[in-house]
């Protein structure tokens, strides 16, 4: 028989674990939620647009009630629950509804704090929290015309804001004398007291509020100072409090909220806690961000899959006041021991402070321009040491020298903009379904519209859409897992290959309990790189969890032909090789001959099963695979050098075939390129490489880093050296990126990830690495260099590739 | 009306992999699962026509080599937000030979 689980608290963060578990485990429980509200499960944050009136109730519903009918939940809506009897494990509500639970989840949430003044129980005082309360204020809208908030914080000024949009004239009363002095300093506390002013609103600030006046209902504020204000409608709007009353009862041990450990649960192991009402480490936490992380956990422990740890949160926070751009996040005030950069423009309305720590981002407020929080935030997560980009830092990330898609502006962006180029999505699209579908993570809007699922190069913007459309809603992810098959991430999986000796993606997928039998094609191809460069010597490769360019060692084109491109030592070649190609070409009736970025042959229209005579015929004429198809070195492009140029310093041709004799056959996590210029004039455009040589009169300057790819990006200089001392260093800088680099991550966006300053360090400052990790290169080097041409055209290894199984005359 | 043929040995399809069945007018792409199921669908993606033969088999599904649709191997239809649908055959394997029914 299934176990029975039973939630208390029909909100985001329970239906949200309901949702999780559902994903992994959908057939583990009976599952029965109980709802103070009369409704299904809906977006409260997005209350405050419902409110100004740019968003419905419709529009933020979750969770319809068709959807518990079609999930099997049992749902008790408008039923409150006030008895948890943990002997006999039940649940019993006002109505005397029973339940029994084996596992119990209490979502309860928080309860506005109501200040206790004379008056407070008046008619006409509220919070603002549930649709309820929304009603009551659209509804005093229509009737009334004066609307006090007690608090400028978030909710207050949202609060505010959304009457105002209704007409209302609103007056915010706040205890001290800077707005939301929880996520603003005073600076730009003030500039958003000025600009909501403009708009409109009252301030009384540093304002004691004595009593709530009125003769039934409310009609006004008396202020501890003896002055008073009008008023026909008083919303509170000064915090929130866990809601433990229940807990507390059933003998749970709670301090400001419900005591719970890093797997979530509480004192009864039967029993977990999630969202508002946990103090989890000493915090309690009330927004959205931090709780879809313990929901995560929890839904994963109550499938029993028992991995994943909550270790608390950084949050975050956007005003969602339309016309107000706002961000703040982490410590944002500093002591003694933190420095900061400040920017302040008053005229644009533009201020923006960094707080920094030992080199680390610990803290940020923007106002007015606030398309970069997000990219701090990131960094602010990572930890990333930003030494190597202080100069920029603050003028955001779009200034670090990208000149692919830096410098877009999502906000500015019409609907109709295309953001995803591979699969031809719109802002528009990717915004309706993020509010239709009710999104909250890139996986959701791949899953659900496409954007960035295929070369990944507009995540970036996805991203920023879903921050900007989700406000302080959006789920960053602090450490992004592989893929769905796991919450692991890259760095971990890696490190358990190296510390558990892991050799297969078998013993990979075992050892770190994936949630798929075998995996999807993202963790397939990854892991099966991971185990190989780890183990060189051990590790066996699995050619079913390679793309089929690698298997088949050609490149398969929109026809379902493949091209034939053959290795050419450093860009050099000879009569004898063209004539190979020309009569390969003739012999096979290729289409199209065709000469590569690479300083190769090219030829394309190549049907499969005629690949290995193909490969036959160029070995015979002393040709090699070129990889021109795989997550591999490529080439090295070359200019003719000091040998005909009269500008040319060394001999870069004949250095550029001997890298390519050297780093020919190795797979690496992206593709891979090299390239030797013989003079600083540079045509073989070196600068743009992953490895780059730059030959100058006292010897080499290596470069590293480049891409001409979907982001351009110019390479650093590394060191200069004046022997062949290259061979060395281009080695174990290969050899560092192989194991260090996440699988599918160009040399690029990779020393940028973890700082040019840490390659400098592992390559050039300490010797001993460097001849590590040269001497690991050479070694996997030894197995890695055999011809996959050969051994398929003469060596008789995988037929089945290149044959049909039958043929049928129908 | 049933038609089934004999395709060849299983062994002869890599586990996680698939083998091609040329016909006059089209190709069948032959799949065999991890735990040794096979199926059998028209070698062609509903999206572009990729050869879905040439794809990543994983549980019941293939990933198509030229955009990443995936295909149910089960039903021919794309998941996620893909929406399109490929011919399916009735595939089985008797004493390690796989037979196919061409209908």
């Amino acid at each position: 028989m299934k176990e029975k689980l039973v939630m208390i608290g029909n909100g985001m963060a329970g239906m949200r674990t309901i949702e999780e578990l559902l994903k992994i485990a959908p057939d583990m429980y009976d599952i029965t939620v109980f709802g103070d509200e009369p409704y299904g499960n809906y977006n409260r944050i997005l209350l405050s647009p419902v409110l100004a009136g740019e968003k419905t109730i419709d529009d933020i519903m979750l969770n319809t009630m068709d959807w518990y009918e079609e999930n099997n939940i049992k749902l008790h809506a408008g039923k409150r629950v006030n008895e948890i009897n943990r002997i006999a494990r039940t649940v019993i509500s006002e109505d005397g509804t029973v339940e029994e639970y084996d596992r119990l989840l209490i979502a309860t949430g928080s309860k506005p704090f109501i200040i206790p003044v004379p008056g407070h129980d008046k008619d006409g005082v509220i919070a603002f929290r549930d649709i309820n309360d929304v009603d009551i204020m659209l509804d005093a809208t229509k009737n009334h015309k004066h609307a006090t908030v007690i608090g400028g914080g978030l909710l207050g000024l949202e609060a505010a804001n959304g009457m105002m949009q209704h007409g209302m004239k609103v007056t915010v009363v706040h205890l001290v004398d800077t707005l939301m002095e929880r996520q603003m300093d005073s600076v730009s506390g003030k500039m958003l007291k000025n600009s909501l002013q403009e708009k409109g609103m009252d301030f009384r600030m540093e304002a004691q509020t004595a009593e709530i006046t009125g003769n039934g209902r409310v009609s006004g504020i008396k202020f501890a100072d003896g002055t008073s204000i009008e008023t026909d409608l008083v919303v509170m709007a000064v915090g929130i409090r866990p809601n433990i009353e229940l807990a507390q009862k059933a003998g749970l041990h709670c301090e400001r909220g419900i005591v719970v450990n890093d797997t979530l649960q509480t004192y009864d192991p039967r029993i977990y806690s999630v969202g508002e009402c946990v103090q989890h480490r000493g915090d309690t936490y009330g927004l959205v961000a931090p709780l879809f992380e313990m929901v995560k956990v929890c839904a994963n422990h109550l499938a029993q899959m028992g991995i994943g740890l909550y270790e608390g949160s950084v949050t975050s926070t956007k005003l969602k006041v339309t016309g107000i751009d706002l961000f703040s996040a982490g410590d944002f005030i500093g002591d003694e021991s933190t420095e900061e950069m400040v920017m302040q423009d008053a005229t644009s309305g533009l201020y923006k402070k960094l707080v920094l720590k030992d080199n680390k981002l610990i803290g940020a407020v923007l106002y007015g321009d606030t398309k970069e929080g997000a990219w701090y935030f990131q960094l602010m997560r990572s930890g990333q040491d930003i030494s190597d980009m202080r100069d920029k830092l603050l003028f955001g990330e779009s200034h670090l020298g990208d000149s692919g898609h830096g410098g877009d502006h999502i906000l500015t962006m019409s609907d109709d903009t295309e953001i995803c180029g591979c699969n031809g999505v719109c802002k528009g699209d990717i915004v309706q379904a993020i509010t239709s579908e009710g999104l909250f993570t890139l996986d959701e809007v791949r899953a659900h519209t496409k954007a960035s699922a295929s070369c990944g190069s507009c995540t970036g913007l996805v991203e920023q859409i879903l921050e900007s459309t989700l406000g302080s809603d959006y789920e960053t992810p602090e450490a992004k897992p592989i893929c769905q098959c796991t919450d692991h991430t890259h760095e971990e999986v890696r490190e358990a290959i190296r510390e558990r000796k892991l050799t297969s993606i078998n013993d990979v997928r075992r050892s770190l309990n994936w949630k798929t039998q075998d995996g999807c094609p993202a963790c397939r191809m990854s892991l099966n790189y991971y185990v190989q460069s780890a183990w060189h010597n051990e590790a066996q490769d699995d050619p079913q969890s390679r793309f089929i360019n690698e298997r088949a060692h050609a490149n398969i084109q929109k026809d379902g032909r493949y091209s034939v491109i053959p290795r050419m030592w450093g860009g050099m070649t000879t009569p004898d090789e063209l004539r190979a190609i020309a009569n390969v070409a003739e012999k096979y009736e290729i289409k199209d001959v065709h000469l590569t970025g690479g300083q190769r042959i090219g030829l394309y229209g190549v049907e499969k099963e005629v690949l290995p005579k193909i490969w036959k015929d160029l070995n015979d004429a002393g040709m090699v695979s070129g990889h021109a198809y795989g997550k591999a070195m490529r080439t090295v492009k070359t200019c003719v050098g000091k040998q005909w140029c009269r500008f040319g310093t060394q001999d870069s041709t004949a250095l550029g075939i001997k890298l390519e004799e050297l780093t020919w056959a190795s797979w690496m996590p992206h593709k891979f390129k090299l390239a030797v210029s013989g003079c600083p004039r540079n045509c073989a455009e070196a600068t743009i490489k992953d490895f780059g040589v730059v030959c100058v009169d006292s010897g080499y300057e290596l470069h590293i880093g480049g891409n001409g790819g979907i982001k351009v990006r110019a390479t650093d200089l590394l060191c200069n050296v004046a022997t062949e001392e290259v061979m060395e260093y281009c080695g174990a800088f290969i050899q560092y990126y192989r194991e260090d680099a996440h699988y599918l991550e160009r040399t690029a966006p990779w020393v940028e990830r973890i700082g040019f300053s840490q390659i400098e360090d592992m390559i050039v400052k300490n010797e001993e690495k460097r001849k590590y990790y040269n001497k690991r290169f050479l070694e996997a080097q030894k197995i890695s260099q055999v011809d996959p041409w050969k051994e398929r055209a003469t060596g008789g290894v995988a037929p089945h590739e290149f044959a049909s199984i039958k043929v049928v005359s129908l | 009306m049933s038609n089934w043929i004999e395709v060849g040995q299983l062994e002869e399809i890599p586990k996680q992999g698939s083998r091609v069945i040329k016909t006059n007018d089209f190709n069948i792409a032959v799949f065999r699962t991890v735990n040794d199921e096979v199926f059998a669908v028209k070698d062609a993606c509903p999206h572009k026509q990729g050869q879905l033969s040439q794809g990543i088999v994983h549980d019941k599904k293939v990933t198509c080599p030229l955009h990443n649709w995936t295909i149910s191997l089960e039903s021919g239809e794309a998941l996620g937000p893909d929406e399109g649908c490929t011919n399916v055959f009735m595939a089985k394997v008797e004493s390690g030979l796989v037979l196919i029914d061409l209908g």
